[in-house]
């Protein structure tokens, strides 16, 4: 049927299963706007008009992540599309599926420099999967169907979808089509007989199964190390279960795949990395065997690349061939989907037990906790822990709380942790969670922050306030910027330049200003009275917590340095 | 063991639609490669074209950027052009300073030897066309400087595999999966 784009449009966000849209209109995308009113599409599709289009980013991110559902964001052309770039970029770094519908000046205006024109494909192309301009009518239905599909299959993330404005007052045929069917249609049939590889993942070679089952059987200190590949692979986390419970190895984990083994597992080593346990980090230099899953030892993993795990074998798994040996040669790898890949492992694998390996590995303890009348962040963490349960949602920011919060909170769930891990986006915390509480309204879900990182997005607290979206924002408040000053202490002859945020706002009176209600902590008697008050009242809350301005990441490795060379215990 | 760098030549298929190139390019310019020489044109398939790249790079990375523009949609198939089993061309043109008839000659007698085929004259210039690979053209050049070449320009490497065989043969999902087993 003949129907105009912004319809066409809608109709297709439909077919997609889209509920929830977070954006900012603006000229040049009028017509999709008007779309939501003129027939009523805001009824099936809510959208969440956010204080910023990067507030909008990283909701839409937010939302996918702890849903496994593309996330759907929309801005205008110009300022609102760069806006949108920095959350793009963090949603490619962690490959989070995230579909971005912005509309440009119209054909006759556009590489004339018009008002709020700017080359957003063109920014774009290194931090998508893919991005379209969609110059017709008639190719939007189709454009729209090859982008979900490009951004949830494979190896997940970002796709923009940049339509001339023109094009949205423009009329085409539209034929429903249901999301299975979607394939054997159009552009996305004709991508498939090229045999496009990312659309279809294959099945993992069986002789590389049998060959990684062989080297564990040789194996006498094996290590899994897990990444957030194994997130993302739709039901990998049940079989990883499978996979490590029955090998018996001691686990390590990157801050993507946290979730993956229950934080409070008796295999489960921690973090591994700069701010890795001793047991991680340790484990890690002296296995014989290291099998990495949906991880690519980033730099913050591998600190130094030539000595990681130089006395093991590795293996590493994942769905995206661009990874294998990219950052670390491999001595073995396995191309698949983890939850595939895993399935075929434990159909084979026979149970194994490596007790003096393991009380090696569980013999290398933290520093302990220290526990007096101020407020320390693991004390924050654990009772945000203690009295969600260990089951509301943890966002965070980037920098120590961030660290702390992953180290401290033990996740169990895939998607229970929603964190900027490759990109370090300050800022991200207040519009992930948001995202994620809109996707899982049943969940508590807590931001966990900085006094830094917060003040940087924290107009989102009129969205959260306006939609009634209860989020509840722990500011881990030391007055600086906690990491770097961690940095210039240890490394910089503790000259602080510029981290110091001995400034406003008053994050209480700011959030009250905004209508949401705020405590403040300073001993974690204070700090548990408020989180119980602010969970049990179901409403957004800000709660301040004064933690000491030289409190530390606990371990940490330099970058550049090997995993063993503990800069700080 | 760091491998040495080598001169590589690539051979792409891309969907023939705006930006593939510059986003094919961009591969290389983020790993910090400068390209040597690149040509691009349509196949007899006119919505298919055919990028030839050539770049000095080591193994490993070579793999890296195969796998990396193997991500890329609009990337169809890309192969690696080994030169002992791939003929490779170069047009390449020279504007040559010639005022006398003993000079036009002369330059004549060189483009005989080499084959090359003058496409232009004119009472004070010759143009000569030369196809071949960069050893013929460099020789050639050589021993034209003399003369004082006034322009010159290239219209990059362009390269097939000896035999039937072709790079739409490679299926992609095979000898990607393939490519992916030897990297070393």
């Amino acid at each position: 049927m003949r129907m105009k784009s912004p319809q066409i449009l809608m109709e297709c966000l439909l077919e997609q299963g889209v509920d929830t849209v977070f954006g900012y209109p603006g000229g040049t995308i009028l017509n999709i706007y008007d779309e939501l009113e003129l027939h009523g599409y805001k009824e099936k599709i809510r959208h969440i008009l956010t204080s910023h289009e990067q507030g909008a980013s990283h909701a839409a991110d937010g939302y996918a992540r702890s849903t496994g559902r593309v996330g759907v964001c929309f801005a205008t052309s110009g300022p609102g599309a760069t806006n949108l770039t920095t959350g793009i970029a963090t949603a490619y770094m962690d490959s989070s599926p995230v579909v971005f519908i912005t509309v440009n000046v119209g054909e006759s205006l556009i590489g004339k420099d018009s008002f709020q024109e700017v080359d957003i494909t063109g920014i774009t192309m290194p931090i998508t999967k893919c991005n379209y301009l969609v110059r017709r009518a008639e190719d939007l239905a189709d454009i729209i169907r090859e982008a979900f599909a490009i951004a949830r299959s494979g190896r997940p993330g970002p796709v923009l979808i940049d339509i001339l404005k023109n094009v949205t007052y423009d009329e085409a045929d539209y034929e429903p089509l249901p999301v299975s069917e979607h394939f054997r249609h159009g552009r996305l049939a004709a991508m498939l007989r090229r045999a496009s590889h990312d659309l279809r993942t294959p099945e993992p070679d069986h002789g590389d199964i049998q060959k990684l089952l062989d080297m564990i059987e040789e194996a006498k200190k094996p290590l899994v190390l897990v990444g957030g590949g194994v997130i993302r692979s739709r039901g990998a986390v049940r079989e990883f279960r499978k996979f490590f419970e029955r090998l018996n190895a001691p686990v390590a984990s990157t801050i993507m795949g946290g979730g993956a083994c229950p934080g409070n597992h008796r295999l489960f080593t921690g973090m591994i990395g700069m701010h890795g346990s001793h047991a991680s980090n340790t484990a890690v230099d002296q296995c014989d065997l290291l099998i990495a899953i949906g991880c690519r030892f980033s730099d913050r993993v591998a600190t130094h690349p030539a000595t990681f795990a130089s006395n093991a074998k590795i293996v590493q798994i994942d769905i995206d061939r661009s990874e294998i040996d990219k950052n670390v040669p491999t001595d073995h790898h396995i191309i698949g989907d983890a939850r595939r890949v895993l399935e075929l492992l434990n159909e084979k694998l026979p149970a194994h037990d490596y007790p003096e390996w393991k009380e090696w590995v569980f013999s290398h303890k933290e520093v302990p906790l220290k526990k007096d009348d101020i407020l320390h962040p693991h004390e924050i963490l654990e009772t945000i822990s203690d009295v969600t349960g260990g089951k509301a949602i943890i966002a965070t920011d980037v920098g120590q709380h961030q660290m702390w919060s992953a180290q401290y909170y033990h996740f169990s769930r895939p998607g229970q942790l929603i964190t900027s891990g490759g990109f370090g986006t300050m800022g991200f915390g207040l519009g992930a969670a948001m995202g994620a509480k809109m996707g899982n309204p049943d969940q508590t879900v807590v931001l966990c922050t900085g006094d830094g990182c917060f003040r940087m997005n924290c107009h989102e607290l009129s969205t959260i306030e306006h939609y009634k979206i209860p989020i509840i924002i722990v500011i881990f408040d030391n007055r600086t910027l906690g990491m770097v000053r961690q940095w210039q202490h240890l490394i910089y002859g503790e000259r602080y330049s510029q981290t110091d945020l001995d400034r406003g706002p008053d994050f209480v009176k700011l959030a009250e200003a905004y209508g949401i209600q705020g405590a403040r902590a300073a001993n974690q008697a204070e700090f548990e009275a408020a989180f119980r008050q602010a969970v049990e009242s179901g409403t957004s809350w800000v709660i301040d917590c004064a933690i000491d301005k030289d409190a530390m990441v606990h371990p940490m490795v330099s970058g550049g340095a090997p995993s063993t060379d503990f800069l700080l215990d | 063991m760091k491998e040495k760098a080598t001169r590589r030549t690539l051979s792409v298929l891309v969907e023939n639609a705006a930006g593939v190139l510059s986003q094919v390019s961009r591969l290389f310019s983020r790993k910090g490669y400068n390209i040597e020489s690149l040509a691009v044109g349509t196949t007899d398939d006119p919505a298919v074209s055919r990028i030839t790249i050539e770049v000095m790079a080591d193994g490993p990375m070579t793999n890296q950027i195969m796998n990396q523009l193997r991500k890329q949609f609009p990337v169809y198939s890309v192969q690696e052009l080994r030169p002992e089993r791939s003929i490779r061309r170069e047009l390449v043109m020279f504007k040559v300073k010639a005022e006398s008839h003993d000079i036009r000659n002369e330059i004549i007698q060189i483009a005989n030897i080499f084959r090359a085929s003058i496409i232009d004259v004119s009472l004070k210039s010759l143009t000569l066309a030369l196809i071949g690979d960069e050893s013929k053209a460099q020789a050639m050049q050589g021993l034209l400087e003399p003369f004082g070449i006034l322009e010159l320009v290239r219209t990059g490497m362009v390269a097939l595999e000896r035999g039937a065989y072709t790079i739409s043969d490679e299926n992609k999902e095979t000898t990607e999966f393939n490519l992916g087993k030897s990297v070393q």
